[in-house]
Parts: C-alpha cells; sequence; structure tokens
C-alpha cells in the first residue's frame, strides 16, 4: 500500500516537473564545457560523451591513486618493522596521523591551503626541465610522438623479449649448474639503450611541446590542475595508510619460528625475506591490498567537493542539473561504480585461487 | 680425542632475568646427550646458544672449531655443521615437501636442482616419508611434518644435530615415528644433543643424560645411574613426576 | 657422572653496556640504517620546527577581532572567536546550554553505565532513554522548549548527531541482513547479498545524491523531507551493509561446536541465533565494529558537498566572514585536530578491547 502511493507521487512529480523519463536525454547536446579531459569534448558533445569523460577522469585519477598509495604504503609498511628506531617510529606517526583525518579533509587542505599559495604564473617555480609550478597547475613538457616513433616503441617490446629470454637463460642455467648470474644491471641496460639507439638512428622523431609564458598564463606542454593534483595527493597519502597497516598485518603473521628455521638452513637475511617471508606475507596482505584499490576507486568521488571533472561531479552534478532525469542518471553512475566494483572482486578471487597455501 | 661442543662458563641473562647459569658443558663428536628438566629450566636456550639462534652475554661456546660471536663468517660457516630440529617443525608452507628440502642446498651451497633433488629423496626415505614428497606440509599429519624437518636438517649432512622438544607438539600416536627415525640417526656417527620428555628414548640410546633446572645443570650422568640412581634431591623430585616407559 | 653445586643468581651486566647497546642496535646497526636516521632527523627538522613556530610561538591567542592577530602565527584568536560555530553550528545563543545539558547527560550516563541495573538488559534499557531525552533536548518544541529547526544545527554537534544515530540504528539493521545473508530462503539471501554488495560497491556520495534528489520524488509535491532526516536514512541504510558484512565474519568466526550445543539443547533457531550465537558474534565483531564507527564518523564529513553544515564546513563557512578573511588554514588546523582526537581515541580504544577479547579467549 505504501509502495504504491510513493510510485504513484514519483510519476506524478516527474510528470509535474515536466522531465523527461528514459535514456534518450544521452544523446542530446550537454550544452557545458569540462575543464580537462584525456578524451576530445566540448559543449556541443553529448551526455552520453560527458558521461565517457567522467568515467575517463575517474579512471584516471584512481590509477594514479591506486599506485602510488600502493606504492607509498609498502614503503612505510615495512618501515613500521625496521629496527632502526627512528624508521619505525616515523612510519607510525605517519599512519596514525594521516588514517585518523578525514579523506575529504586533507582534499579540501591540499586544495584550499597548499595548491592555492602557489604563485601566479607569472612568478611560477621553475623546477629545472620546463617543469612549471603555479597555482594554476603543474605543467610539464608534452611529448609529440613524430613519424617513427612507432619503431622506437616496438624495438622496447624487443628489448622486453630480449630480457625475457635472457632470464630464462640463466634460469636453466642456475637449474643445471647451480650457478646464479646476476641479470638485473643487464635487463636495465637493454631496456635502456636498444630503444634509444633505435631512437638515435631514426633521427629523434620526438619532440616536445614546452609550456611557455604567454601573457598571464603557460601555454602548450601538459597541466596537471589543482583539482588534479590535489586529489591524487590525497587520495594517495591517505590510502597509503591502509596499504601499510596490511603490508606490516602480512610480514607479521609469518610465524617467527619461518624466520629461525630460514637461519638455522643457513639462508641469508635476504634470501630468507625474498624466499620465505615476502611470499607467505604477500599471501596474506594481497587480499586488503586489493580491496583498497577499491576504496581509491570509490573515494576518488570526493572529486565533486573541489570541482574534479569526474564521473560523480560532471555527470550525477552538472549533467544531472541539466536535465533533471536523476534517476537514469544516478543508477548509470552507480552502474559504473558497481562494475567497477566487481571487477576488483573477480581479480581478487583469481589472485587468491592462484596463491593458496595447499591443505589450508 | 677433543670435543666438538665446548661450552664454556657461560651465562645468559632476558634482560635482569638470569636463565643461564655458569653452564660448562663438553660434548665429543658422536655423543648423544639428552637433556631434561622442567619447563623454564633454560634447556632450549642452551641449545639455542648452540647453533647461535640466541645470543649471550659471559662465557664461550666453541662449536666444531668456532668460537660463537656475532660475526657473520662464523655464523654462516657454524651454519654448515650444525641442524636444529623445532618442536613446531617450522616447515615451509607455501612449498611442497620436495622444495622445503631442495631450498637451501640450492641457495646456500649452490647444488644443481638435480643433485638437490637426489640428495633430498635420500633422506626423505629415509625417514620413510617419500611417497610425500609433492604434498604441501599443511596436508600432513603431525608426524609426518616432523620427519620431513629431519630430513631437510639432514640435506646439509650436518655433524651436529640439535633437537628442541621435536615430540612435545605431537599426538601420542605419531610421537613413536619420530623417535625411531631418531633412534636410527643415533645408530650413525652424528652429535645428537636433545632436550626431550621422553625417557624411553634416553634410556635406548643416549650416553649422558643432563638435568637442567633453574638455569644450571643439576645432575649429569649415564641413562642408567641417572634413573636408577639419581643423586640431587631436585632430580629425585623430578622423575617422581615424569611416568617412564 | 656428576652432580653440580648449586649456583647463586646474578645481576645481568653493566647498564650502561646495555643502553649502549641498544642505541647500537637500533640507531646505528650498519651504515645504511644511520643514513635512513639521517634521513629523517633531516625530515623531522624542516617539518617540526617551521610547524611549532607557526601554530604556537608565533601564534596570537588573545583579543577580539581581526587586528589582535599580529603576528606571522597562527591567529588563534579567530578559532576561539567562532567556537561557538564550530561546536553548535547555527544553533541560537540562547539555546546552546540544551546541546550542552546533552553531553553532560552522556557523560553521566556513560560513567554511570556500570552501576546502574544487575544485567545488560536493564543497562541498555535504561541508556536507551538517553537518546529520548537528547531528541527533545535538541529539536525543542515541546516541554516549553524553543523549537530549533534542523537546518540550524551543525559544527561538532551535527557531525556527532549523524555518526551516532548512524552507527547506533544500522546495528540492529545490519544484523538483520547479516542473518538474511545466512538465510535458507534463496530469495531472502538473494535480495541481502544483493544489497549488500549494491551499498559496498558505490561510493557513498551517490547514495547520498540519491537521498537527497531521488527520494523527495516518492512524496508528494510540497511535502517536505526534513534534510537530515533524509541523510540519516541514507547513512544509516549505507551503514548497515557494512556491520552486516562485520557480523559476518563474526557469525563465522563462531566454532561451530556452538551451533550444534545449541541444536542438542532443543533450542529453536531463532532462540538459538539470538540467545547463544549472536552474543558470541558480536563480542568477537566489537574491534572490526569500532573500526566502522571510526570511518563513519569520518565520512560524515561528505553531507558538506550536499549542504548539510558539519564540522568541515564550518571551515569554509567561518573564513567567508569578511571581518576573518584568511585564516582558512587555522581552521582546517583546529577541525583536523578535533577529527584526529576523536578518531585515534577511538582507534585506541578498540586496540584495548580487543586485547581484552583475546586474552579472555586464551
Amino acid at each position: 500500500m505504501g509502495l504504491w502511493f510513493m510510485f504513484t507521487n514519483l510519476f506524478d512529480n516527474i510528470h509535474a516537473r515536466g522531465i523527461h523519463t528514459g535514456f534518450g536525454f544521452l544523446g542530446e547536446r550537454a550544452g557545458f564545457d569540462i575543464s580537462e579531459s584525456p578524451i576530445a569534448y566540448n559543449a556541443n558533445s553529448t551526455f552520453f560523451d560527458s558521461f565517457l569523460v567522467g568515467i575517463a577522469n575517474t579512471l584516471y585519477v584512481s590509477v594514479v591513486g591506486i599506485v602510488f598509495s600502493t606504492i607509498i604504503g609498502v614503503i612505510v609498511g615495512v618501515a613500521r618493522l625496521s629496527k632502526v628506531f627512528l624508521v619505525s617510529k616515523f612510519a607510525l606517526a605517519y599512519i596514525e596521523i594521516f588514517r585518523n583525518i578525514p579523506l575529504l579533509l586533507q582534499i579540501l587542505f591540499w586544495y584550499n591551503i597548499v595548491l592555492a599559495s602557489l604563485p601566479r604564473p607569472k612568478q611560477s617555480i621553475q623546477l629545472g626541465l620546463d617543469m612549471i609550478l603555479n597555482n594554476r597547475g603543474f605543467s610539464v613538457p608534452r611529448p609529440i610522438l613524430e613519424d617513427g616513433f612507432g619503431l622506437v616503441i616496438i624495438s622496447f617490446f624487443v628489448a622486453i623479449g630480449l630480457v625475457i629470454y635472457l632470464s630464462k637463460k640463466a634460469n636453466e642455467k642456475f637449474e643445471k649448474t647451480g650457478k646464479s648470474t646476476f641479470l638485473l644491471p643487464w635487463n636495465i641496460l637493454i631496456l635502456i639503450a636498444i630503444p634509444f639507439i633505435v631512437y638515435l638512428i631514426l633521427g629523434s622523431p620526438l619532440s616536445f611541446d614546452i609550456p611557455e609564458l604567454k601573457g598571464f598564463n603557460y601555454v602548450g606542454g601538459m597541466t596537471y590542475t589543482p583539482e588534479f593534483l590535489a586529489l591524487a595527493f590525497a587520495l594517495s597519502i591517505y590510502q597509503a595508510t591502509f596499504t601499510a597497516e596490511a603490508v606490516r598485518s602480512g610480514i607479521e603473521a609469518v610465524d617467527f619460528g619461518q624466520k629461525e628455521a630460514s637461519a638455522d638452513l643457513g639462508l641469508s637475511s635476504y634470501q630468507s625475506l625474498k624466499l620465505v617471508v615476502l611470499p607467505q606475507a604477500i599471501r596474506v596482505a594481497m587480499p586488503p591490498i586489493i580491496s583498497q584499490f577499491l576504496n581509491v576507486v570509490k573515494n576518488s568521488s570526493l572529486a565533486a567537493a573541489i570541482g574534479y571533472p569526474e564521473l560523480v561531479t560532471i555527470f550525477s552534478g552538472t549533467a544531472l542539473n541539466q536535465t533533471g532525469q536523476a534517476i537514469e542518471i544516478v543508477l548509470m553512475t552507480m552502474s559504473v561504480y558497481l562494475v567497477i566494483s566487481l571487477i576488483i572482486s573477480i581479480v581478487l578471487n583469481y589472485v587468491n585461487k592462484k596463491m593458496e597455501i595447499k591443505g589450508r | 680425542m677433543d670435543s666438538i661442543i665446548k661450552i664454556d662458563k657461560l651465562h645468559k641473562w632476558y634482560g635482569d632475568f638470569h636463565v643461564l647459569k655458569n653452564i660448562n658443558l663438553n660434548v665429543k663428536e658422536g655423543e648423544i646427550i639428552v637433556v631434561c628438566g622442567p619447563s623454564g629450566s633454560g634447556k632450549s636456550t642452551l641449545i639455542r646458544c648452540i647453533n647461535y639462534l640466541e645470543q649471550f652475554q659471559e662465557g664461550t661456546v666453541t662449536v666444531d672449531g668456532i668460537e660463537l660471536e656475532d660475526d657473520v663468517k662464523k655464523i654462516k660457516a657454524l651454519r654448515k655443521n650444525v641442524t636444529m630440529i623445532f618442536q613446531q617443525f617450522n616447515l615451509f608452507p607455501h612449498l611442497s615437501v620436495l622444495q622445503n628440502l631442495i631450498l637451501a642446498p640450492r641457495h646456500v651451497k649452490g647444488a644443481t636442482k638435480k643433485e638437490a633433488i637426489d640428495t633430498a629423496m635420500k633422506y626423505l626415505e629415509r625417514v620413510n616419508i617419500a611417497e610425500q614428497a609433492d604434498k604441501y606440509p599443511n596436508q600432513l599429519s603431525g608426524g609426518q611434518q616432523q620427519r620431513v624437518a629431519i630430513a631437510r636438517g639432514l640435506c646439509k649432512n650436518p655433524k651436529i644435530m640439535l633437537f628442541d622438544e621435536p615430540t612435545s607438539a605431537l599426538d601420542p600416536e605419531m610421537i613413536n615415528e619420530v623417535l625411531d627415525v631418531m633412534v636410527e640417526l643415533a645408530k650413525e656417527n652424528k652429535t645428537m644433543v636433545c632436550v626431550t620428555h621422553e625417557m624411553g628414548f634416553a634410556k635406548k640410546v643416549a650416553d649422558r643424560v643432563i638435568f637442567m633446572d633453574q638455569g644450571q645443570i643439576i645432575e649429569e650422568n649415564t641413562p642408567k645411574e641417572f634413573f636408577e640412581n639419581p643423586q640431587s634431591d631436585r632430580l629425585k623430585q623430578f622423575l617422581e613426576q615424569i611416568i617412564t616407559d | 657422572m656428576a652432580i653440580f653445586k648449586l649456583e647463586e643468581t646474578k645481576k645481568a651486566p653493566s647498564t650502561i653496556n646495555g643502553k649502549l647497546r641498544w642505541i647500537l642496535d637500533n640507531l646505528v646497526s650498519t651504515p645504511v640504517d644511520v643514513a635512513f636516521s639521517l634521513v629523517i632527523l633531516f625530515l623531522l627538522y624542516i617539518i617540526i620546527p617551521p610547524f611549532v613556530e607557526w601554530a604556537i610561538i608565533n601564534a596570537n591567542f588573545a583579543g577580539t577581532t581581526k587586528a589582535d592577530c599580529t603576528g606571522d602565527g597562527a591567529c588563534w584568536v579567530f578559532i576561539i572567536h567562532k567556537i561557538d560555530f564550530f561546536i553548535y553550528g547555527f544553533y541560537p545563543e540562547e539555546e546552546i546550554y540544551r546541546i550542552n545539558w546533552i553531553f553532560g547527560l552522556l557523560i553521566a550516563f556513560l560513567a554511570l553505565f556500570k552501576y546502574v541495573g544487575k544485567t545488560y538488559t536493564t543497562k541498555i534499557a535504561i541508556f536507551s532513554l538517553f537518546p529520548i531525552i537528547a531528541y527533545f533536548l535538541i529539536t525543542g518544541g515541546s516541554f516549553g522548549l524553543v523549537e530549533v529547526p534542523t537546518f540550524k544545527w551543525g559544527g561538532l554537534t551535527l557531525t556527532l548527531v549523524i555518526s551516532s544515530i548512524g552507527i547506533v540504528t544500522a546495528m540492529p539493521i545490519g544484523i538483520i541482513l547479516a542473518f538474511g545473508r545466512q538465510s535458507r530462503l534463496p530469495i531472502i539471501r538473494s535480495l541481502s547479498i544483493l544489497y549488500i554488495e549494491f551499498i559496498r560497491g558505490v561510493p557513498l556520495i551517490t547514495i547520498l545524491f540519491m537521498g537527497s534528489v531521488i527520494l523527495p520524488m516518492f512524496f508528494p509535491e510540497g511535502m517536505t523531507f526534513d534534510k537530515l532526516l533524509r541523510v540519516l536514512i541514507v547513512i544509516t541504510l549505507f551503514q548497515a551493509a557494512y556491520v552486516a558484512e562485520v557480523i559476518r565474519g563474526g557469525l563465522q568466526a563462531i566454532p561451530k561446536g556452538q551451533y550444534e550445543a545449541a541444536d542438542s539443547e532443543g533450542l529453536s533457531y531463532w532462540q538459538k541465533m539470538l540467545i547463544i550465537i549472536l552474543p558470541q558474534a558480536i563480542k568477537v565483531s566489537i574491534p572490526n565494529l569500532v573500526g566502522n564507527a571510526i570511518g563513519l564518523f569520518k565520512d560524515t564529513t561528505l553531507v558538506l558537498i550536499i549542504g548539510l553544515f558539519d564540522l568541515l564546513t564550518m571551515v569554509g563557512l567561518t573564513s567567508a566572514d569578511s571581518h576573518w578573511t584568511g585564516f582558512e588554514t587555522e581552521g582546517y588546523v583546529f577541525v583536523a585536530i578535533i577529527f584526529w582526537v576523536f578518531c585515534f581515541s577511538l582507534s585506541r580504544y578498540s586496540k584495548v578491547l580487543e586485547d581484552r577479547l583475546n586474552t579472555e579467549n586464551k
């Protein structure tokens, strides 16, 4: 009875406000601009295009956040267990401070306080290599790929293939003779030298669009806006605290007896870490670390507070205001996150299955 | 014959707690020593000092000619000839039985995979568990795991084997399978120092039995004299509390 | 054969060596460690002294107007002047005493929790008087108290209202959901799973938007749906899904023997669940539930985006005052400290609870 009441109201309201239903609006002209976008977009693009831009921006900032929060998290997590007093206490302070301050506050702080206090373009901070920092953002030279660069990329893959081949050969040698070869410096050399040589041979098919000061602003190059930077910094720093804790519990979960047994067998600290401790630690730490990835994606939605044009801001914000078709829009937005969440779940299950310690 | 293990005036403290008091002990090569005593007497700590899993503040411990100190090279040389069998087995759960055994020989001694596997299978057969080579530790019973641990220790062909209550974590019906293996090992010329409550084992194979209480060695004797003629009051008390078989 | 004379216990070797040893082991054992320590010392050097200078040494604490903020340091005068906004939002000044009463009552109830009533049920029954009293105190409109509409609530008060109501009302719903997830009836089971996975897969903000924009459309035009009420409903529904997952973990942690013992006693399904299983599951889940509560407390800041005036929103609002521009930093630092104190205390308390649970279970 109550549900019926609610639904009739719903239809009345929609009718009264002249809001259309259905997904037809997606084909209409959006009529608004988006400040940054990895794909071409202007006010004449459709609402569906704006939806895509939103997804693209969400993924862009999320990937950056995931990568950096994982790197920072692993370093801090390992540091937390260091014997060196200062190192472990510093890591502890980092975790406790940034974990207990709301993410939104951190985002606002970076945006309104730190980035806003950067100088105006005319007085930008020069970071060398034509990298500029000012209150409009962080500008770097944009690589322009000219003809022939494709070959450079191919040569890079050839180099990767060579590295894999050499590693295989070294493994075989280890199996047969027990001697291990330290390949790392060679691998690095190959990965750098081969593409670089091809690059030179082809006459350096790479130029840069350097940001230049024209009037009041820098033109050219690639600019990372303050909105993007604030979101990326805050996400990375905040989520890293959770990753660090996951890494720490992973390592601590490894029974102390394992280290004793490794020592007794004659393994060095490094060998023990690599062959015994870390494999077991990763199994414990992986699931929480991967679920942190989902949290980064969900938390990117806080961009709405500072206007970074990701999915929620563009679509559930501006587009919704323009068309009033709240139900369709919110449903579409949520579906995107659900799909991402599903993908991450599948990845998690796959990783878990592969790493299972048999018999448990 | 010079002693292969020489412990001289050994003292150890945990913080303020004096856990080992003036231990003096010489073990000849090939001897089988059983150390027993109430819990907290320091017996585990003592044998852990022998392979430097525990460090000590005073006294000297010399094993196979190496005087133990905080020196990476010395410890490396030491661990080539001494093996510890732990109460909790400490097998590597993410590796199969066979992988557990070949890990150290390949990475420490530089053995080839084939050599390592051959050695491993030889010792797995010795402890009667060769058919489990591809299983993972958690798929085995406690007794089987401990036998694998012993095989793993044997792969480096050590002169000295230390046993830290190897059967205390096992269900009663599995204790014998492990003790049988240890008895077999005793027949070879390995030096063995065992901390255990299994008095039957002591009576069967030990050359000397040592009684420790509250951090020091109270009494030391041949098994016959030890069990039939305890001299000190504390040992008499202790023996009364243990049901011997 | 030998017997040995009994040794005396000697004191550990000299403590000077001990301390030196500790320093050597923990600070400078290898060159790499020394390098790391120096790097960290350097970082501390560039972070801490400037902050202390700004926040304490050069700061202004006393005064009434912007002019009193003379130095280079923090202008805490601004915070002190605006403290009422930060704590009470737009609540009318004359009625603020009512909120203080609520705080006081809460402390009194918590302090007396131990001593009042004999069983847990009586304790909880008595304790549930608190929300009722608090509700009347804060909304007014009866018992001779002036009515204060919800859009005037704000600051720390609003944050606490949202968090506490969110956590408390989410609990029973979450428990029901957790049971639903275990149900043998496929419809109930699938609906529960769908609900839980849906909520956990989307950001809170989308759900807040949904509540704020879509929910009113289900009701006739003209019928106003109090904004705060909308937010509370949405947050409760959101939090319930997370509580359900925690409780599910707790239920799974209960050894099968408990279920079997209850069955063999002839208890019905509901008796078994409510009397034997659920209390244990909750007990085991407490550390994770507290973790959830901390998360919710931090998440209340999101209401800023839909136009409610929580503690974080106050930073922007107070800095907008034309008499006091330019002190946003002080605002953020102040609010950050408040959040940090609450969250850190809760997480410490959760650790204490966890330790206590672990020792009980040994």
